[in-house]
């Protein structure tokens, strides 16, 4: 085995093995548990740095291994999956954290920890699968390690939250499965490359490659929570906040829509897609969920389904971009992808943060919360500005692309889509800003976890990984284009899809 | 030189009556030794046959038609390999989990030993007429397990299950009566190119008769009605047993006899068990939800993944069909065997069956229910199992011969699953007080149950020998 | 007519009233005496149709042989697990199944 096959693995077991041990560890040895997960993310974190220095010099990382005769694992670090890797391994590191601060004394911390590295495993296995099989292989494991951790509480409401979310993701990876062999049975095999590789099959085939194309995409959609398959994930949010934080921002929904992307980038090849009329109806349903995420976005008083329903409008930016045919769309919605991570797991973990300090759930609580709570809730609006699309934050950068994009793609309309959900945006976070900045405090806090340790507005751990992330949701804004921004790399990969297209 | 073939079946002979006369103490150990052995041949012979296609055996050295001749090839390895796989830790469990006084010790050892003896010469046997004997001693054996445990119900239960055995057993030997009286020979290999489409109608009878018999024992649904209270009523260590294996017994024969001699004549019959196949998936699969019984739950499931085996029969054009069905049976009898082991701790810790019962079992038997989950993620067929090897396989199957509701009817039998194994992991992560006094239980038991467990589904990521081991010769 | 084919008519109406029996009787020592018939009847069958070329096979007899002591085998097993069902709960017939 070659050290490029052998990398791929590597960043899979870097969080894996660590995982396995942590369930064997018994509840109370939090020093070694605590250690164990922190190299795990550094190295991992490692391993991805010289995955990314290799790619961009031109190598190229792959494994791959039979299961059945004509039937491979195969594992494939490109340039499109490393992006999710990055932003994934460096938001566990965060969330590790974060997490450790979080469950301080909570019961079942091995558990808790030894799910979270699978399930990070298994966004790492997503991340490099070289065809549909392996994709769907790590899509199913991400489904079933996310399960405990949703339910970890434990209470009545988190199992009914962890019902509807299988009821959601099994019945979506059926669909998906079903997509998948039928793909297998026409091509002999589900490989991704650049460009597709569909456009070489018989024209009689293409109601099929429609048909298929359906139930992929309705497949990955409950994940990716494009309306009408959402309906989960407001439920799941009854999971802890470190939970919420990874399940929206890097694991279960970015999953989703990444699985979009593979599927319109790697299988039916975007032009191709365009050929079949693919594209425009996919277009129309993430432009749908857009403008439906953010105006019942509007009515939630309790902060994190608020949030949630926002994660529904905010992951179908991505998928939109990728439906606009023409390169500037599909650098709008893949940038969009590490944006709307960095900006979504901030409000998370502020989220938290109010929780768990002072026990505010609710909008209506939030009153004088920043004259309590400053530094959090400066990434909370940070983030929040971010998501609106202020300049210069990172969620502007987006927009502009996808904006852009329309244009290129003449479809003006989304240009509406895109101002609708902006001042709806606007509209459901602004008044938590007001509410948090300038209204004088009413009442007394609803539960008062954590007093003010001198200065510090709550525990060390909890502080430091939102203010971390706001920070890059401003830098991923200022910097971005410096050579080393994820907007500079996906330039480089749509570059790539685009066959007939130079930059 | 030591004969494969012919140990399988005469150790296990040979220590069920040395088990009988020393007691179950020692009886016990002599059982783990002799399977220890019996696994180790089951690997040769497997290596064997990968290697130099299918082996023979004259017993005594006579030889058909006087003789008895014994035969492996793929299919009968990798069958023999999963029973001694399963029936190695399932021997480490029960002696941990019987306590070696009671009255079912005394008879579990011998019966278990006839009963392996039973199946592995089933899985060898050449001739129509052997088949029935080995099928005869394999029912036998497994109704007196189910007795063994001496309460009214599993008296009821076995003597329920001994006439379903024995009404279809004397079906098949119908036919093998009217089989020898139109062509004089009972051998496989004799046969096959006898029987041809325009056989005479005896045959086609004869045929009928002695597949609906094997279906009965098989508990292909809606022959199933004796399998449920037989399997949930005997203790863990049999039940898993007759689920993991004996069912599968009468399933490998069906498909030895429709791939063998009658393969002529199955052509039109082939949607008959497809139906009854799916019929079961749906049946078995909404009792399993409905029941209030762990152990019930375990045994409605087995009905309802045996409904799987039966999918693959109107696709046996392509090789695929075969590779999901093996792939199935094994999968389904590791898995099963660690779900009724894991079953049998929870109960043996609460001591209660009710999955009411079972809130918040999560944090104090985690391991266990760790492997109840493993278990389950191979009966729901998600990746990286051997049921979800098995899944793809039949889906691929029929979809590349155009029946695509068989692959529906996969889907939904997986998700259907899904909502039996998720009735007992969520009760069990439920964060209530434990409303029974949780027992201790010896580790051997959780630990065997896990290893078979995570065999299942680590198994999902070698098919490439498994299938290489299948191909390896033809039929007898 | 010949003798073997009488034999095995004999045979196969001995088989379908044992196997009625089987199905139709609830009474657990009636049913035991009908998989009886029911052998009775294949073996029959199995000797009736054998004869041929007037030279009597050696293989249907001793096939027949090997299945008389299975079922004796499964009759003394059946016989004695309702004895022990008789002296747990008196009953000599099984109880219904709820489920089905």
């Amino acid at each position: 085995m070659t050290l490029n096959e052998f990398l791929p693995l590597a960043v899979l077991a870097s969080s894996l093995l660590p995982g396995l041990i942590i369930f064997a560890l018994p509840e109370n040895r939090v020093g070694v548990r605590t250690t164990l997960n922190l190299l795990a993310a550094l190295a991992k974190l490692a391993l991805v740095g010289i995955l990314l220095f290799g790619v961009q010099a031109g190598e190229e990382f792959g494994f791959a291994y039979a299961v059945l005769p004509g039937l491979d694992l195969t594992f494939k670090a490109d340039a499109l999956g490393l992006l999710f890797i990055t932003l994934s391994a460096v938001l566990w590191l965060f969330t590790t954290f974060y997490a450790i601060g979080y469950l301080e004394k909570a019961p079942h911390r091995s558990r808790f920890f030894g799910f979270f590295s699978l399930c990070v495993t298994a966004t790492m296995g997503i991340a490099m699968a070289g065809n549909m099989f392996t994709f769907f292989v790590f899509y199913e494991l991400l489904t079933l390690v996310t399960f405990p951790l949703v339910v970890h509480r434990g209470t009545a409401q988190a199992m009914r939250g962890g019902m509807i979310y299988l009821a959601y993701t099994l019945v979506g990876g059926a669909l998906l499965l079903g997509g998948i062999v039928w793909l297998h049975s026409l091509l002999g095999h589900t490989g991704f490359t650049h460009g597709g590789v569909l456009a070489t099959l018989d024209s009689s085939t293409h109601w099929q490659l429609q048909a298929i194309f359906l139930l992929l995409i309705s497949g990955v959609g409950v994940k990716a929570a494009l309306v009408p398959l959402h309906g989960w994930l407001p439920q799941a949010m009854v999971a802890p906040a470190p939970v919420s934080a990874l399940l929206h921002a890097v694991a279960v929904v970015k999953a989703g829509a990444f699985g979009i992307v593979r599927i319109v980038y790697g299988i039916y090849g975007i032009e191709f897609a365009q050929s079949l009329d693919l594209l425009t109806p996919l277009a129309v349903a993430a432009a749908i969920t857009i403008v439906w995420g953010s105006f019942r976005a509007l009515f939630q008083d309790d902060l994190k389904k608020r949030l949630a329903y926002s994660t529904i409008s905010q992951v179908s930016y991505i998928t939109l971009g990728i439906s606009l045919f023409g390169p500037i769309g599909t650098i709008g919605g893949l940038v969009h992808l590490v944006h709307q991570g960095v900006m979504k797991i901030t409000l998370f973990f502020c989220a938290g943060n109010y929780a768990e300090t002072l026990g505010m759930h609710k909008v209506s609580e939030m009153a004088g919360v920043g004259k309590r709570m400053p530094w959090t809730t400066v990434a909370f609006s940070l983030a929040a500005f971010g998501m609106i699309g202020i300049p210069p934050l990172a969620g502007f950068i987006s927009k502009w692309y996808l904006g852009l994009g329309a244009l290129e793609a003449r479809m003006p309309w989304v240009l509406a889509v895109l101002a609708a959900s902006s001042l709806l945006n606007a509209a459901y976070f602004l008044p938590i800003l007001y509410r948090a900045w300038f209204m004088p405090q009413a009442a007394a806090w609803p539960e008062e976890h954590i007093l003010m340790q001198g200065n510090r507005e709550t525990a060390r751990l909890l502080l430091w990984p939102p203010l971390a992330t706001a920070a890059l949701t401003l830098a991923l804004g200022l910097f971005a284009a410096s050579s080393l921004s994820p907007l500079e790399w996906v330039k480089l990969i749509a570059d790539r899809e685009y066959l007939t297209w130079t930059p | 030189m030591i004969d494969p073939l012919i140990w399988l079946i005469l150790l296990p002979l040979a220590w069920a009556t040395l088990a009988f006369l020393l007691g179950p103490g020692r009886g016990a150990r002599t059982a783990i030794a002799g399977l220890s052995l019996q696994l180790w041949l089951a690997f040769d012979l497997a290596m064997k046959i990968g290697a130099g296609g299918p082996a023979l055996h004259a017993v005594g050295g006579w030889g058909a038609p006087l003789g008895i001749d014994l035969a492996a090839d793929g299919l009968s390895a990798v069958m023999l390999l999963l029973a001694q796989s399963v029936a190695l830790p399932l021997a480490l469990y029960a002696r941990a989990y019987f306590a070696p006084d009671k009255t079912e010790t005394r008879y579990f050892w011998p019966l278990i030993g006839f009963l392996l003896a039973g199946l592995n010469a089933l899985f060898l046997s050449a001739d129509l007429f052997n088949l029935y004997v080995t099928l005869e001693l394999v029912g036998l054996a497994a109704v007196g397990l189910v007795a063994a445990g001496g309460g009214a119900a599993q008296v009821a239960a076995a003597l329920r299950y001994l006439f379903a055995a024995l009404l279809g057993s004397s079906m098949y030997l119908l036919g093998v009566a009217l089989i020898y009286g139109a062509y004089g020979t009972v051998s496989l290999v004799t046969l096959e190119p006898l029987l041809t489409a325009d056989a005479p109608r005896i045959v086609w009878m004869a045929g009928g008769l002695m597949l609906a018999g094997l279906l009965l024992k098989t508990a292909l649904f809606p022959f199933h009605y004796w399998l449920p209270p037989a399997h949930a009523s005997a203790p863990a260590p049999v039940s898993a047993l007759l689920s993991a294996l004996v069912v599968k017994a009468s399933f490998y024969l069906i498909l030895r006899l429709w791939l063998g001699p009658f393969a002529p004549l199955v052509g039109a019959l082939a949607w008959l068990p497809m139906l009854l196949g799916a019929g079961a998936i749906f049946w078995g699969s909404w009792q399993a939800i409905r029941t209030p019984h762990l152990k019930m739950l375990v045994a409605w499931s087995t009905v309802a993944q045996l409904g799987y085996l039966f999918l693959i029969f109107p696709l046996l054009a392509t090789t695929g069909a075969l590779q999901a069905g093996v792939m199935q049976a094994v999968a389904h009898g590791l898995a099963k065997a660690a779900m009724f082991m894991a079953a049998g701790v929870l109960i043996k810790a609460t001591g209660q069956d009710m999955v009411a019962g079972l809130a918040g079992v999560a944090q104090r038997l985690p391991l266990t229910l760790f492997s109840f989950g493993l278990a389950g993620v191979t009966l729901m067929g998600l990746p990286p199992s051997a049921g979800f090897l098995a899944k793809w396989l039949l889906i691929e199957a029929a979809l590349a011969q155009g029946y695509w509701f068989i692959a529906l009817v996969a889907l939904a039998g997986g998700l259907l699953a899904a909502g039996y194994v998720f009735r007992v992991l969520r009760q069990a992560f439920l964060l209530a007080p434990v409303a029974y006094a949780i027992a201790a239980v010896p580790r051997t038991l959780e630990w065997t149950a896990f290893a078979l467990a995570t065999a299942s589904v680590l198994l999902g990521l070698r098919g490439v020998e498994l299938m290489a081991l299948l191909a390896a010769g033809s039929a007898p | 007519m010949s003798s073997g084919l009488i034999f095995a008519i004999t045979g196969v109406v001995l088989f379908a009233m044992g196997s009625a029996g089987m199905l139709l009787v609830a009474h657990l020592l009636r049913r035991i005496l009908a998989f009886n018939l029911m052998g009775s009847g294949a073996f029959l069958i199995l000797v009736g149709l054998a004869q041929r070329g007037g030279t009597p096979d050696p293989v249907p007899q001793a096939m027949v042989l090997t299945g008389i002591v299975v079922a004796v085998a499964a009759t003394a097993l059946a016989l004695a697990l309702l004895r022990k069902l008789h002296t747990l709960n008196g009953r000599t017939e099984l109880p219904r199944v709820e489920d089905d």
